[in-house]
C-alpha cells in the first residue's frame, strides 16, 4: 500500500537527506525503522505524511502518486494517517478530552461519536481517568500514550511513530511498544522509527536499516543490528 | 457533518482559546484597546478642528457698499448674478434702512455719535452686500469679478458700486487662508501617521500571540485539520480582542470627554467634546467597533496563514 520509488532528497547544498530509496510495505506490516540520528528515517516518514516532497522519484500511497495530490487530498490523507512523535506533539491549551476530540472533529465526525470513541480509545492507552488533565499535568509516559490515542482515534490505515519512545524511561517505553503492537494485531500499519535495540529486539518483525540516507539491510524478522 | 457544527466548534474553541491564553490575551486587548482610543481621540480631535474652522470661515465675508442713490432693484439685480457664482455661498443684502438701524445699534451708548447723524437730513449710508465664498481662498476670485463689474461699465451695475472692502481686509483673509490650509493638513498628516503606527503596533502583537502557538497550528495541520479548521478559532479571539477593547474604549471615553468639555468649549469657542460624544455616539461606535474587529481579525488571519503554509 506504501512504495517508494528511487526516492532522493536533497536540503539545500547538503548531502541527501536519504538517496535511491526504494522500499514497499504491505498493508498490516508492522515495519521498525532502525538507524543513527541523521540516517534519514525521519525524512523518509515525512514524505508519507505530506511534510515534505521527495526532490527526485515518488512516493505512493495506495495506487496514488503522492505528487499529484491536492491540498484537500493532504488533508484527507493526514486524517488517515495517525502521527505519533518523540516530542508528543499534544496540544498544550486542550485538556486529554480535547487533544483527542480535536483529531475527530478535524476528521468531520460527530458529536455523538466523539463522545462515544474518546472514553474508549482512552481505555486503550489506560488513562481513563486522566481525561481531564492538561498535557502538562501528565508524566511524559502519559502524554505519549495521549498521543498514541489521538492517532488512532479515526481508525487510520497507518500509524506512523516517529522514535516514540525517544524520551521515556524503559518502562513507559515497555507499554508503549506493547500498545503499538497491540493496534498493529486490530489490522493498522505500523512505521516506527527507533535506534532503542530492545524495542526492534521486543517487536521482532520486520526491521530496515538505514545509514547515511541509504538502505543497508531489509530482514523480515529482524533484530537490530548495527 | 454540516458547516454548522463545524462552526459551532470553530467559535466554542474561538471562546475557549481566548481564556485559556489569558495572558496573551490580556496583552492584545491592552495594545488594541490604546490603538483604538487613539482613533477615536482623532476622530474628536478632528471633529473639533473642523468646527472650529469652519467657524473661523464663515466670521470672514466680502462686503461690497453701493452709492447712496443707488437703485435698490438694481443691487438686487446684482445679488443674483453673484449668487449664480459657484465660488459664493450666501449673498446678504443690507438696505440702506437696515444700515442705519445697526448703525444705531452699534453706536446707542455713543451720544455724540448718534447727534451728529441726526443733524444729517439724510441717510448718510448706502446698501451693502456681505458676500460670503464657499472656501476662503474664493474671495480673490469675486473681488475680481466685482472689479470688473465696477470698471468694464462707467454706466451700468458697476457704476453703482462705492467700494469693495475686499483689498482692505486681504492680508487678514490671506493669512487666515494659510492657517485653515495649514492646520487641515497637518492635521491629517498626523492623523494618518498616528492612525498607521497605532495600526502597525496592534497588528504586530497579535502575530506574536499567535507566534506562541506556531507549534499548536502544525500539530493541527498533522491530525489533519482543514485549513478553516485551524485559523477559524483564532480569527474568532481576533474578534472578540477587537470588540472588547472597543468596548473598553466607548467606556473611558464618557468620563474623558465629560471631564474634558468646559475646557474644550472654552478653547474652540463652541466645541464640546461631551457634546460631540454623545450626540456623534452612533457614528464612533460604529467606527470603533469596526476597526477594532477588522485589526483584530484580520491580524490574525494573516498570522495564521503563515504558520499554515510551512
Amino acid at each position: 500500500m506504501i512504495y517508494f520509488d528511487k526516492v532522493t532528497k536533497l536540503y539545500n547544498g547538503s548531502a541527501p537527506a536519504i538517496e535511491n530509496i526504494t522500499l514497499s510495505i504491505d498493508p498490516g506490516e508492522f515495519v521498525s525503522i532502525v538507524g543513527h540520528s541523521g540516517a534519514g528515517k525521519t525524512t523518509l516518514l515525512k514524505m508519507l505524511f505530506a511534510e515534505e516532497t521527495p526532490t527526485e522519484g515518488d512516493v505512493y500511497f495506495g495506487s496514488q502518486n503522492m505528487r499529484d495530490f491536492t491540498e484537500k487530498e493532504i488533508i484527507d490523507l493526514r486524517r488517515n494517517i495517525g502521527t505519533v512523535f518523540q516530542d508528543f506533539r499534544l496540544l498544550p491549551t486542550k485538556n486529554v478530552y480535547e487533544n483527542i476530540a480535536f483529531a475527530m472533529e478535524a476528521a468531520g465526525r460527530g458529536d455523538d461519536d466523539i463522545v462515544a470513541d474518546v472514553p474508549h480509545v482512552l481505555d486503550l492507552v489506560d488513562l481513563g481517568e486522566k481525561m481531564w488533565s492538561f498535557p502538562k499535568e501528565l508524566s511524559g509516559g502519559e502524554q505519549q500514550r495521549i498521543a498514541i490515542a489521538r492517532a488512532i482515534v479515526n481508525q487510520p490505515d497507518v500509524l506512523i511513530a516517529d522514535e516514540p519512545t525517544g524520551n521515556l524511561d524503559p518502562i513507559n517505553t515497555y507499554e508503549v511498544v506493547q500498545i503499538l503492537k497491540k493496534i498493529n494485531d486490530l489490522g493498522t500499519t505500523v512505521l516506527l522509527t527507533t535506534h532503542n535495540k530492545g524495542v526492534v529486539d521486543s517487536v521482532g518483525r520486520r526491521v530496515v536499516t538505514m545509514d547515511q540516507g541509504r538502505i543497508i539491510r531489509d530482514d523480515n524478522s529482524g533484530k537490530y543490528s548495527l | 457533518m454540516g458547516a454548522w457544527v463545524d462552526i459551532k466548534r470553530i467559535l466554542r474553541y474561538g471562546l475557549v482559546g481566548f481564556f485559556r491564553n489569558g495572558f496573551v490575551s490580556l496583552a492584545a486587548v491592552l495594545i488594541l484597546t490604546i490603538t483604538l482610543f487613539v482613533i477615536a481621540s482623532l476622530m474628536i480631535a478632528g471633529a473639533a478642528l473642523s468646527t472650529t474652522l469652519e467657524q473661523l470661515t464663515e466670521k470672514v465675508d466680502v462686503n461690497v457698499y453701493f452709492i447712496t442713490d443707488a437703485p435698490e432693484e438694481e443691487v438686487l439685480t446684482m445679488k443674483a448674478s453673484l449668487e449664480t457664482l459657484p465660488e459664493v455661498a450666501s449673498v446678504e443684502y443690507v438696505s440702506r434702512e437696515e444700515a442705519i438701524e445697526r448703525f444705531r445699534e452699534r453706536h446707542k451708548n455713543d451720544q455724540l455719535t448718534l447727534q451728529a447723524l441726526d443733524e444729517l437730513e439724510d441717510n448718510p449710508l448706502g446698501a451693502s452686500l456681505a458676500i460670503r465664498a464657499k472656501e476662503t481662498n474664493q474671495y480673490e476670485n469675486i473681488a475680481a469679478y466685482l472689479e470688473t463689474l465696477q470698471q468694464s461699465s462707467i454706466d451700468g451695475a458697476g457704476s453703482i458700486i462705492d467700494k469693495v472692502n475686499f483689498f482692505q481686509n486681504k492680508t487678514v483673509i490671506d493669512r487666515l487662508t494659510d492657517i485653515i490650509d495649514t492646520s487641515r493638513n497637518l492635521g491629517i498628516a498626523i492623523a494618518v501617521f498616528l492612525g498607521l503606527a497605532s495600526v502597525l503596533i496592534a497588528f504586530n502583537t497579535i502575530r506574536l500571540a499567535i507566534y506562541t502557538s506556531r507549534d499548536e497550528i502544525g500539530v493541527m495541520k498533522l491530525v489533519g485539520a482543514g485549513h478553516w479548521y485551524v485559523r477559524g478559532p483564532f480569527v474568532i479571539s481576533g474578534v472578540l480582542y477587537g470588540l472588547i477593547s472597543a468596548i473598553i474604549v466607548l467606556i473611558i471615553l464618557y468620563p474623558i470627554s465629560l471631564w474634558m468639555g468646559p475646557a474644550s468649549e472654552r478653547f474652540f469657542g463652541t466645541f464640546n467634546t461631551f457634546s460631540y460624544y454623545t450626540e456623534s455616539f452612533a457614528f464612533i461606535f460604529l467606527v470603533v467597533v469596526a476597526v477594532g474587529i477588522l485589526i483584530g481579525a484580520l491580524s490574525s488571519y494573516l498570522a495564521v496563514r503563515r504558520y499554515l503554509k510551512q
